[in-house]
């Protein structure tokens, strides 16, 4: 469904633009409908400007995002709204992603205005209730509210309610549980889950281990802007290739074993040195 | 080199935005079912109305504003009539006395912050739009857009000025307040281009942008609904600052006698007392009105911004 | 060292009333022990942290009294009382230290005038800075380094060298692991033992939301929940051998490596937790239990059910 190829993004820097960095370097995997993949990289490894790339918030340098055979990059301005029918995104920053001045439900006005206008206000009505139906909020508790009446855990699921309004085949999610609290993570995290299981092709981006072994399908490494390992989530974990997810796999604390143990899975730890 | 930038990763509870009613404070009052949150504009009213440099600076401007609109209603003499006899002091025919051509004062004074006015509102105006529309497609569009823009910027900013209005208005011979009022609003907007840029920049980069892009919104939109309303604050406080400063600008240019001289206004009042020898003949009812208009009305403007400033920003509040 | 905590209680002033962030807590650290500080935000534990070093001006001290090595601590004082205590007997390395750095000043000018403004001669002390310098693995170039030139992980350690160099009897450490990398975190989290392994700090508190970094560095763990003590234990029973509900149902949400949605899907605690201006009375987890009844409407004492293992519920016992 979704294909990345060779796909690369460096900036200029420095005065005049004489300087690069690569942000991105030759980045190759595709996803498929109804599949989550986990891109899991540290900062600076440059997972959420590939983030930023599908969405088109962001321009690539070198090679192509494709979308079922479409090139996402000659979508021209006009095209651009009927793209963002198909793939949305949510961010990490649930505060930061609503205009504080406006109440929260605006980012529905926004879609309805943009896309389904022509619904009258019953179908409007019935569609907005579905959507929260399925991120499990109910409407007295989340509308007609300000960003800051509500918790981090409902702003980011609303964004995920606004995303299904346009009935999206993909979705990027740029660390979206990073902010939330522990017990609200897990929630959200699940809310994913179901949502793949209805169809939607995920790309879950994290620096988290964790998260990305708990909730993906495939797990793509990624160090310094290059794929360094890509695989199913189970092997990349219990069998890794690359010597980098060999060391991340290490140095992740874990809640029933100690650094330096060997692992649950009678791998033993790997030297690690310290920075 | 990678700097890891700090993730902040317990969770905030009001996070950063502009108009928030107290500092974050850590185990975070929202979202309490019973406790009504203050809304912003009603926090800005209760703020505002208990401000006494606000308070203060606006009864001033006010005052001022009232004898422009009224004065000449308070009286039948003309600002530029000959017909009263030189040098009076001030009296209860000539209120504020008379100058050595035989005018009266009171009538030039009221006419001349009239004058003020129109010079502040228009000229203050017009550099106010320039300003704000150079600074938000530079600062949102960025790229090239934004480097040539800032060359215009810097290229007005460091031109003198004062300098080029005196050439131009020696040259041009400018009819009327509303040309002086162009001419300042044309040249005066580069402070203010560059304070738009920079927290249009800011504003960019925060993930609502990014939301209302992926809804189909298109720059101009996002620019006006979403940038602008957060930095309405500072757009009000920016347009009095440069309707100050018009006044300020437009009254010098007349002070050096480079103004319109068909009709009269403060700066024009106190060059025609100057040229007239009214300090040494001790006409002080000539220029001391004007000045002391000129000054309080500009004044009055900058201390009612420090105490917007401080109705805005909670942290500025004296709790 | 011993620190004893007896029924603190700090408040912070808002527009809206006070908003009670911390409410009574009583706990004990004994000499040498690393204690973890866990809970979710809002909780109170980055409170509890600065107000042991009275480093908030808008807290306000409402009760309570702390003992380090039996001297009394005047965190209540607003008159620089603590300044003598701090940095040379107590020490934190605040949230966002790390980003906190003049970024125009030259790491060590910095030293230099923080540990002047405390009456400590530099050139005294600079031998010992770099030697503990190199011993969690920088060059003692990095005093000529500014901020910016140094990553994440090497201004943490900085920091935490400096606070720690006049060998202070408890150390706070407010969230020193969360803004970093997971291989930097590990060798932060390590950095942080090995003060205590060589006594250059005797006691340690560390904050942070995240358990599975305690599990592997604090000998024992103190949970919070909305300004309050929830439980204290050794790191392995709150892991393993929880007792509050609060902490099991935080224990069994957090993903490991290992866990996948496939397998098993993880549950959340359902609602948020209660707002600090008006916090409700009794138990303050009682809402959201699963365990919640009649008795709960009466503050559990946080008590000692088994031996070193401290709980406040009822149902616990």
């Amino acid at each position: 469904m979704l294909t990345l190829d060779n796909v690369s993004k460096t900036y200029r820097t420095g005065a005049f633009g004489t300087g690069t960095c690569n942000a991105v370097c030759d980045v190759s995997f595709s996803i498929e409908p109804g599949e989550v993949i986990a891109l899991i990289g540290e900062s600076g490894s440059g997972k959420s400007t590939i983030g930023r790339m599908i969405l088109r918030l962001s321009a690539v340098t070198s090679g192509s995002i494709t979308l079922d055979g479409v090139d996402v990059s000659t979508i021209r301005r006009g095209r651009l709204k009927d793209y963002y029918a198909r793939v949305q995104g949510v961010f990490q920053d649930p505060f930061s992603s609503y205009n504080p001045i406006f109440k929260a439900d605006r980012v529905f006005s926004m879609i309805r205005q943009g896309y389904l206008s022509g619904l009258s206000a019953s179908e409007w009505h019935t569609k907005l209730t579905a959507s929260l139906d399925a991120v499990s909020l109910s409407p007295e508790d989340v509308l007609h509210k300000y960003p800051h009446q509500l918790s981090g855990g409902q702003l980011q699921r609303l964004l995920v309610a606004r995303a299904l309004l346009l009935d999206i085949e993909f979705l990027v999610a740029d660390e979206i549980i990073s902010m939330l609290d522990a017990s609200t993570r897990i929630d959200v995290l699940n809310l994913l889950g179901d949502l793949k299981e209805r169809g939607l092709g995920i790309l879950f981006i994290t620096h988290d281990l964790s998260l990305g072994n708990y909730i993906g399908d495939r797990a793509v490494i990624l160090h310094k802007g290059a794929v360094v390992e890509d695989g199913p989530t189970e092997q990349v974990f219990s069998k890794p290739q690359s010597p980098y997810t060999q060391m991340l796999l290490d140095a992740v604390p874990r809640l029933h074993e100690r650094w330096g143990e060997p692992h649950s899975n009678g791998a033993p730890p790997t030297q690690t040195d310290d920075e | 080199m990678a700097v890891s930038e700090p993730r902040d990763v317990t969770a905030v509870t009001v996070g950063g935005a502009p108009a928030t009613v107290e500092p974050t404070s850590p185990a975070g009052a929202s979202g309490a079912p019973d406790a009504a949150p203050i809304r912003h504009r009603s926090e800005f009213l209760y703020f505002g109305l208990r401000n006494w440099k606000f308070l203060f600076g606006l009864s001033v401007v006010l005052v001022f504003l009232a004898l422009a609109l009224f004065g000449p209603l308070l009286t039948d003499h003309k600002p530029l009539e000959f017909t009263a006899p030189t040098d009076q002091p001030p009296s209860s025919e000539y209120w504020m006395g008379t100058t050595s051509y035989g005018q009266d004062v009171f009538a030039q004074f009221v006419y001349g912050l009239r004058s003020a006015f129109l010079v502040g509102v228009l000229g203050g105006g017009i550099a106010w739009v320039i300003g704000a529309a150079v600074g938000f497609t530079a600062g949102y569009r960025g790229g090239w857009l934004d480097d040539v823009l800032n060359m215009l910027t810097n290229v007005v900013l460091v031109i003198p000025t004062l300098a080029i209005l005196i050439i131009v208005a020696a040259y041009l011979n400018v009819h009327g307040y509303a040309s002086e009022a162009v001419l300042i609003g044309l040249t005066s907007w580069p402070w203010a281009a560059r304070a738009v840029r920079a927290q249009t920049f800011s504003l960019k980069t925060r993930e609502f942008v990014d939301v209302a892009r992926l809804s189909g919104r298109s720059t101009p939109q996002i620019i006006a609904r979403e940038i602008a309303p957060n930095m309405s604050s500072y757009l009000l406080m920016m347009f009095i600052l440069l309707f100050g400063g018009a006044i300020l600008i437009g009254a010098s240019l007349d002070f050096l006698g480079l103004g319109p001289s068909e009709s009269i206004s403060l700066g024009l009042m106190m060059n025609n007392a100057f040229t007239s020898s009214a300090l040494l003949l001790g006409s002080w009812w000539w220029f001391v009105p004007p000045g002391i208009g000129i000054i309080a009305i500009v004044g009055g403007l900058y201390v009612m911004n420090v105490g917007l400033d401080e109705v805005f920003n909670p942290r500025l509040r004296e709790l | 060292m011993s620190l004893h905590v007896k029924d603190l209680a700090v408040y912070y002033r808002s527009l809206r009333g006070d908003v009670q962030a911390l409410d009574g807590v009583t706990f004990s650290v004994a000499d040498g022990e690393i204690m973890g500080l866990a809970g979710e935000s809002g909780c109170g534990k980055s409170t509890l942290g600065k107000s042991l070093i009275r480093l908030d001006g808008r807290m306000r001290h409402m009760r309570g009294r702390v003992e380090l090595d039996g001297v009394e601590l005047p965190i209540a004082s607003t008159n620089g009382a603590m300044n003598r205590f701090r940095l040379k007997e107590v020490s934190i390395v605040p949230q966002y230290a790390m980003s906190a750095l003049n970024p125009t000043r030259k790491i060590g000018k910095f030293s230099r005038e923080l540990l002047e403004s405390r009456g400590v001669d530099f050139e005294s002390v600079q031998p010992e800075l770099e030697r503990r310098l190199e011993l969690v693995g920088l060059s003692k170039s990095v005093l000529d380094l500014y901020p910016i030139e140094l990553s994440g992980g090497m201004k943490q350690r900085t920091v935490m060298v400096i606070s720690t160099l006049l060998d202070p009897s408890l150390l706070i450490a407010d969230e020193i692991t969360s803004a970093l990398d997971v291989s930097t975190q590990k060798a932060v989290a390590k950095t942080l033992v090995e003060f205590r392994d060589r006594g250059f700090v005797k006691s340690m508190i560390v904050i942070t939301h995240d358990l599975s970094i305690l599990y592997q560095v604090a000998d024992t763990i103190l949970v919070m929940y909305a300004g309050k003590l929830a439980e204290k234990a050794r790191a392995s029973e709150i892991v393993n051998a929880p007792r509050h509900p609060y902490t099991k149902l935080l224990i069994s949400s957090l993903p490991e490596v290992g866990v996948r949605y496939t397998e098993r899907k993880l549950v959340g605690i359902p609602g948020k937790p209660p707002s600090l201006l008006k916090p409700p009375t009794g138990c303050r987890f009682r809402h959201r239990c699963p365990l919640a009844s009649e008795e709960c409407k009466q503050e559990p004492p946080f008590v000692e059910l088994a031996p070193n293992h401290h709980v406040a519920c009822w149902k616990a016992a």
